[in-house]
């Protein structure tokens, strides 16, 4: 079904909406909010205004987003899909020319009071593009190699873009988006496994030009697959932080050591406590009960974006759904992987709890489009 | 673009399909990350938190106390001083060497105290870096003000050595030093104290032989320390033992006088108890200021010590070997009369000189002393009576004396590079020279030369034994953590009392017969009456041919070239309390240059404080009123007068 078919009169209007909205959700990511804000408290020793203030304004701020974009119509998102793309791209390029560098990669760009992460951003719009791309186009085209090699060159070019900040991190996380919206679409799975078979040819050349003239990653990131692969090789060094984290969260044990009790993040064994670390902060203060608790939070998150999605007969409402669902997994699982020690250090934040104003200004807009979605599905 | 119903629903259906798909996929993950968890934080809990806990608390040690070291009456020799030092944290001071800078604008440091920090800091050790060391306490308050343009400094109290009567026991005593990589490498299982930074151990002399006591137990504290190594709390402390004070046998007061009398002669002195072997002094001159040591001594007085000819950083009392000279003719003298090769009137006669072996051996008095026996040698110091004895009696016979009063062998006290002397005998040229003792070897050796040598520290042995007649050896510690130390009394040595009587009769001659060598060092007080005996050992060959042209005195001679001058005595006569031995290194003559030493030392043993002058010959009163006015002593406390710091 597309919007034209839509019979309008069965679509919320006006104060109404507000009744419509997916409130569970609401609740839920205020939740899962709120863990970030207890454990930003817990990490600054015990004072609100290091990380915790500005995160709960950012959060209040990213909620007014989230209804703001829920109340507009989702057609008139997917008419805009194009244009957030376009625009993101160009925010990308920006930063390639007038970004701050932080942490070794050109990631920022300020506009005003605003420090924007333009990749972030891009997550989305990229999700945006797709679905509508699939929308529009024929059913029965789906598989055929040319239109699947436009969603290819749509995800690419910010893909590269990001690479080139460098953002490992962001740039799978963008791929996997894009790859998941398409997979939704209908795509043949012999593209998938196709694709599968040239990311181990990929990886197997990763690791053979390292160390010439055509090396393909940068030191840091060889340097944090070695790491990946045996922490325990250099605990002192570059495996520091990964066997800090493991210690930290191990150390939680069942119930935690208590709130603000945690000695590895107290005494700053952990790195980037507030930011990519602070699931290991959890981990330690709150236990098994505690991150497993936010792990169950999230995953009541998905199970609302998927049974919305499979419910949603638009088709861009649904694969915009299922495309920000995928989005919000691949970023905390690639997190928790990663401070578990099952994944290589590539710098992914935990979606609404880690401190940082672009990623929660940018999910929450995200999930404005789910509710949105949810709101004018047709009945 | 509409669509067909047919591809609406087909379409529908595969979104479905594949978002349970992903849904599933996503539950799978989730599952993973689930069952991740539970292994880590519920199966190896108990490990990362063994691990975590091995993160935060360390254990630090608390170094104890050092033991400290007193006079046999009480006064501190070696003690404690509280010190005032300003150390720097590398974390809390951001840029090291700008806060140095300005640290620099308020305290002296110096530039080798800077780098050394600086180099310190670079080396991002999380212990705190000592900036500066023995602070006064109106540097440490101007730390204390500027406290806010100086990040990461703060004042600290700790713990060093000092040595109050610095110079008096620089030779005893000896002075601690930071321990080196070869203190560490002479020690199998080293103390974990001693890698504890700043920790000092005792380098020479008693402190580094009695170190095991003097070290005390650390303590311990456990303390949280963060990522980078800085103490967050304490979790709980374990004190430690403070190190145990040891007395020694020395009188400070004594040592000081003995100190002070010897002056600026390469000199030894030891003043022995011969009733049960207490070490009242023991002096080698000249000394040097151990808490130089201590604080780490610049190379300028380093090299102001080592080059200075008169050594005064080798101990002489104990390390000196020196040919002992007349002092020894007592050991000839007992050695003959126990072998019955002689009678205490058997008499010799003395043309000046002596011909055995187709040489020609000559006594110190050219014209000769006439017929002499044992009481008029030993006064006079006849050379060619001994000579005579020696050759009837032999070198083993002689030797076996020598080292029956405490010659040729090693006496054990806490101190360093104690030498073990020389007594030779036929068996030891055989093994030392290949070669077969000579008739000569014998004469030269019955008065103190040739082979003999022997230290200050022996001859006071051998004539508290001979006062005593028993086997007294000496002892310098007198108690450890007032435990006190076992006294030796000492074995009858088996001489025949009437040979010991007639050589203390000899001996008495010598320092109260008016043809006496030390008759000018008499002592007039009655009660207090001293027998002695002078020595002159040669350091040089004199030549036929100079002998023929009259021998070079030493007053002509090159300082380093001069004789030894030797004294030994013990008194009071009648009741022998102690023993006293004097080497004045290239001093000249025994009579003139160690007997007037022996005799003050003696006296001053003797006396509750400078000796009275009524104990010294009418004659030489002003004198030594002069001269002890002129020496600088101690107060009570230990401090030199005023005068001679300026």
């Amino acid at each position: 079904m597309s919007f034209l078919e839509y019979r309008l009169k069965t679509v919320p209007t006006g104060a109404s909406k507000i009744l419509h909205v997916n409130w569970a959700l609401v609740i839920l990511l205020t939740a899962v909010a709120s863990v970030g804000f207890l454990m930003l408290y817990s990490v600054a020793g015990g004072r609100m205004e290091v990380w915790a203030e500005p995160q709960i304004k950012r959060f209040l701020l990213g909620l007014a987003v989230m209804f703001a974009v829920a109340f507009v119509p989702i057609w008139f998102w997917r008419n805009m899909a194009g244009l957030a793309y376009a625009g993101s791209l160009l925010l990308l390029l920006a930063v390639e020319f007038f970004g701050s560098v932080g942490m070794g990669a050109q990631r920022w760009i300020e506009l005003g009071p605003l420090r924007l992460q333009p990749s972030e951003l891009a997550k989305v719009t990229l999700v945006m593009l797709l679905a509508a791309y699939y929308d529009w186009l024929d059913i029965r085209k789906t598989s055929h190699p040319l239109w699947v090699l436009i969603p290819v060159i749509l995800i690419l070019l910010p893909t590269a873009l990001v690479l080139t900040q460098p953002d490992l991190g962001t740039a799978l996380l963008l791929m996997t988006g894009g790859a998941v919206v398409m997979f939704c679409a209908g795509v043949s799975w012999y593209y998938f496994g196709a694709v599968a078979a040239l990311l181990g040819g990929t990886v197997t050349a990763v690791f053979a030009s390292r160390g010439t003239t055509w090396q393909l990653l940068k030191d840091y990131q060889y340097r944090r697959i070695d790491t990946f692969l045996d922490p325990s090789g250099d605990p002192l060094g570059a495996g520091y932080h990964i066997s800090q984290a493991k210690i930290a969260l191990g150390s939680g044990g069942w119930a935690g050591r208590g709130f603000m009790q945690g000695t590895q993040s107290r005494l700053n064994f952990l790195p980037e406590k507030h930011t990519d670390f602070i699931f290991t902060t959890l981990a330690e203060e709150f236990g098994f009960i505690g991150a497993f608790s936010l792990l169950m939070l999230y995953t009541l998150v998905l199970a609302f974006c998927v049974a919305s999605a499979i419910q949603n007969k638009d088709r861009f409402a649904s694969l915009v759904t299922l495309g920000i669902a995928a989005t919000f997994f691949f970023y905390f699982a690639v997190n928790m992987l990663m401070v578990m020690g099952l994944a290589p250090v590539v710098g992914v934040p935990l979606p609404l709890v880690s401190y940082g104003g672009s990623s929660m200004l940018v999910l929450l807009a995200a999930f404005g489009l789910v509710q949105s979605a949810h709101i004018h599905r047709p009945r | 673009m509409r669509r067909s119903a047919r591809d609406t629903e087909e379409s529908a259906r595969k979104i479905t399909r594949r978002g349970l798909f992903l849904g599933g996929s996503m539950a799978a993950v989730v599952a993973v990350l689930g069952a991740r968890m539970r292994h880590m934080q519920v199966d190896q809990a108990d490990e990362f938190r063994l691990l975590a806990e091995d993160n935060r608390i360390s254990i630090r040690l608390v170094p104890p106390a050092r033991g400290q070291i007193y006079d046999r009456n009480g006064k501190l020799i070696a003690g404690n001083e509280q010190n005032y030092r300003v150390v720097i944290s590398r974390d809390d001071a951001g840029n090291v060497e700008d806060v140095l800078n300005r640290l620099s604008g308020i305290l002296p440091i110096s530039d080798e105290d800077f780098e050394r920090a600086l180099k310190e800091a670079r080396r991002r050790s999380p212990l705190p870096i000592i900036v500066a060391d023995r602070l006064t306490w109106d540097d440490v308050s101007k730390v204390a003000i500027n406290a806010p343009a100086l990040p990461g400094v703060s004042p600290e109290v700790g713990l060093s050595r000092t040595y109050p009567r610095d110079t008096d026991f620089a030779h005893v005593v000896g002075y601690v030093g930071p321990v080196s990589d070869r203190d560490l490498e002479k020690l199998e299982e080293p103390d974990p104290l001693l890698q504890t930074p700043k920790f000092q151990i005792g380098k020479i002399g008693v402190e580094t032989w009695m170190e095991d006591a003097l070290r005390g137990k650390a303590g311990s504290r456990r303390v949280e320390v963060n990522a980078v190594g800085r103490v967050m709390r304490e979790l709980g402390r374990q004190e430690g033992d403070a190190g145990a004070d040891i007395r020694l046998t020395i009188d400070a007061d004594v040592q000081n006088y003995v100190q002070a009398r010897l002056g600026e002669e390469s000199a030894a002195a030891v003043v022995m108890d011969v009733q049960n072997g207490d070490l009242l002094a023991i002096v080698s001159s000249p000394s040097f200021d151990p808490n130089l040591f201590v604080r780490g001594i610049s190379h300028t007085d380093y090299n102001a010590l080592t080059e200075n000819d008169h050594r005064p950083l080798a101990n002489k009392s104990v390390q000196g070997a020196y040919p002992p000279g007349s002092t020894f003719k007592m050991v000839t003298a007992l050695a003959a009369l126990e072998a019955g090769v002689i009678n205490t009137s058997s008499s010799v006669s003395c043309p000046g000189h002596y011909e055995v072996g187709g040489r020609r051996f000559h006594c110190w008095k050219r014209g000769g002393h006439g017929r002499v026996a044992l009481d008029r040698a030993l006064s006079e110091s006849c050379d060619v009576y001994f000579y005579d004895i020696a050759m009837k009696v032999g070198i083993d016979k002689i030797a076996e004396m020598g080292r029956k009063l405490g010659l040729g062998i090693r006496h054990d006290i806490p101190m360093s590079a104690i030498t073990e002397g020389l007594m030779p005998d036929k068996a030891w040229k055989k093994e030392r020279y290949q070669q077969d003792w000579r008739i000569g070897d014998t004469v030269n050796a019955s008065i103190g030369q040739g082979y003999v040598l022997t230290s200050p520290l022996q001859l006071a042995v051998m004539t508290a034994r001979l006062a005593s007649g028993r086997a007294i050896s000496p002892r310098l510690i007198h108690s450890i953590a007032d435990q006190p130390a076992a006294v030796d009394p000492g074995a009858e040595l088996g001489l025949d009392p009437q040979f010991l009587q007639a050589v203390h009769q000899g001996m008495y001659a010598v320092s109260n017969n008016q043809r006496g060598t030390a008759y000018s060092s008499r002592i007039d007080d009655k009660s207090l009456k001293m027998a002695g005996k002078t020595g002159t050992s040669q350091v040089r060959n004199i030549s036929a041919a100079e002998r023929a042209r009259g021998v070079i005195s030493n007053a002509d001679l090159p300082w380093n070239r001069r004789d030894h001058a030797l004294f030994v005595a013990f008194a009071p006569y009648d009741n022998p309390r102690y023993a006293v031995s004097v080497v004045v290194e290239h001093g000249g003559g025994g009579s003139t240059a160690a007997a007037p030493i022996g005799r003050d030392i003696l006296l001053r043993a003797m006396s509750d404080g400078i000796p009275p002058l009524t104990a010294y010959p009418a004659a030489q009163r002003n004198r030594i009123d002069t001269m002890h006015r002129k020496l600088e002593l101690r107060d009570a406390d230990g401090k030199m007068p005023e005068s001679s710091r300026a």
